[in-house]
């Protein structure tokens, strides 16, 4: 609760922050509008008529429906990542012999290219939502496990020694001693995995759904529409944008404020 | 009346024995302490008594209602603030928030932390500081029984001195019993009623020094003296390997 509240009072401070950030988006802006001057509307279409193209796509029933299908498929399979992959995580990090096993086997995952994955998913599950799903759970939840995983095995033995002696309740330590430590490893893990899940989604649906943001992507490419497409990933950026600095970010700012 | 009181106490790790047949007694409000080399079982002892490890042979009796430790290392929690840290063990004792960090406040400045850092966390501490909070949060909650594992070694005189001081204010008034590990005779002798000598390999009590005169009469020359002449003590020597060659 307190937690909360410290986050919100040093949210606006956090946002005056952003000028900087601010003014290095609209230098990036300025540079895509060379690119444009340069190689033409066809290669590469001014931000002005990306934006406008952008505003045109709100209007449209079809792109809204889109929009919330990938969001949909996103937000589900993030969560189930984040849910399953945090608990598998912490429990693996209470045993050693749990920790050594599934190493090996999370380097595998980690390793394995996602296209591969949406390939092979292809052929298990055919074309559609599962397929999408599958993928991007594969891909983001070895990173929260990972996560997960450290947070418990770095716990310091001598804290535990400490709150021992004072006869501690079970709940009291859980809460002040484990869990701010094991937070400080699986949040990062958690926006990492969420960046991982969000471009992977888009990577399904481009090969393997007729819908979804993924799908009209693909369209504007077989169209040569090129403002739409620039449009859509802005799109894309735009999302992931607001939810790592309004959300993410925050909080993660609030959570490490105690680090080195 | 309460008091700790150890039987035949032996423990090993695997093949190793670490301690052997240890009797020891610390009544109320006595200040005992264990000498020895480092590696010699002192810690380990500790953590019996305190119940951080299983006893595997022998008997521990601790009647003491509450118990507290001030370690080498000052462990904070370093997400916590000073008055957090502090008031630590108050919150295990369900103390409610206000009163505890009112009883944290009052002291933290009894232990020269200024306002200024009560709500910085460890990490902007100095060392020194960070071992004057760890001292209070052990001393905040009024323990019975103090444990404290060489928490002055890594000090520096005056905080050292300090430090001590802290710790006679409460001997001299009776009001705590304290078990005392250290590697430096000569802190033992500052401050205990009892100096254990613990050998090692495996580690077993050879000797029991008693020093009479209360904590607060002894000056630098009794603590000199006395020092002189344990350290002329033939089991000291042997036990620590103190001979010149």
């Amino acid at each position: 609760m307190n937690f909360i509240i410290k986050t919100l009072r040093d949210f606006p401070a956090y946002l005056w922050s952003g000028w900087g950030a601010l003014a290095s988006i609209f230098l990036f802006i300025a540079l895509w509008d060379v690119g444009n001057q340069v190689y033409g509307d066809l290669v590469l279409p001014s931000p002005l008529d990306t934006f406008k193209t952008l505003v045109l796509l709100f209007d449209d029933q079809e792109f809204i429906k889109n929009l919330l299908i990938t969001l949909k498929r996103a937000v589900t399979s993030f969560s189930f990542s984040l849910l399953v992959g945090t608990f598998l995580g912490l429990l693996a990090g209470f045993f050693v012999t749990a920790s050594i096993v599934s190493r090996p086997i999370i380097t595998i995952l980690m390793g394995m290219p996602p296209i591969a994955w949406i390939v092979l998913a292809m052929i298990w599950f055919g074309m559609g939502d599962l397929t999408v799903e599958f993928v991007v759970i594969v891909a983001s939840m070895p990173i929260i496990f990972v996560g997960a995983l450290q947070g418990t095995r770095t716990l310091e033995s001598g804290f535990e020694e400490m709150a021992d002696i004072f006869k501690v309740p079970f709940f009291m330590k859980f809460l002040d001693v484990y869990l701010p430590h094991i937070f400080s490893y699986v949040f990062p893990a958690w926006v990492a995995a969420l960046g991982m899940a969000w471009k992977v989604v888009i990577m399904a649906e481009l090969l393997a759904t007729n819908d979804g943001l993924g799908a009209a992507l693909a369209i504007s490419r077989s169209h040569l529409d090129t403002p739409t497409a620039l449009a859509i990933v802005t799109v894309l950026i735009g999302l992931l944008m607001i939810a790592e600095y309004i959300f993410l970010e925050p909080i993660k700012r609030e959570v490490e404020k105690w680090r080195d | 009346m309460a008091r700790l009181k150890v039987e035949d106490l032996s423990f090993s790790f695997g093949y190793d024995t670490i301690l052997e047949k240890i009797n020891f007694e610390i009544n109320e409000s006595e200040v005992v302490s264990i000498v020895g080399p480092s590696g010699g079982g002192k810690t380990t002892l500790l953590r019996l008594c305190a119940g951080l490890l299983d006893r595997q042979e022998g008997k521990i009796e601790n009647s003491f209602e509450t118990q507290s430790i001030a370690f080498q290392d000052p462990r904070l929690l370093p997400w916590k603030d000073t008055i957090e840290n502090i008031a630590f063990g108050l919150k295990a004792m369900g103390v409610p928030r206000v009163k505890r960090n009112e009883r944290a406040k009052e002291i933290a400045l009894k232990f020269e932390l200024e306002e200024k850092d009560f709500d910085k966390f460890p990490k902007e501490l100095s060392g020194g500081m960070q071992q004057r909070v760890s001292f209070a949060r052990a001393l905040v909650t009024k323990p019975k029984l103090l444990f404290l594992d060489e928490p002055f070694s890594a000090l520096d005189i005056g905080l050292k001195m300090e430090l001590q001081n802290h710790v006679m204010d409460l001997i001299a008034k009776k009001e705590i019993t304290i078990f005392f590990i250290t590697h430096d005779i000569m802190e033992a002798i500052r401050l205990s009623d009892k100096v254990l000598l613990l050998a090692p390999d495996p580690g077993r009590i050879i000797k029991i020094f008693d020093f009479d005169l209360p904590q607060n009469q002894r000056d630098n020359e009794y603590v000199y003296s006395q020092t002189t002449k344990l350290l002329s003590d033939r089991e000291i020597i042997e036990t620590f390997e103190l001979e010149f060659r």
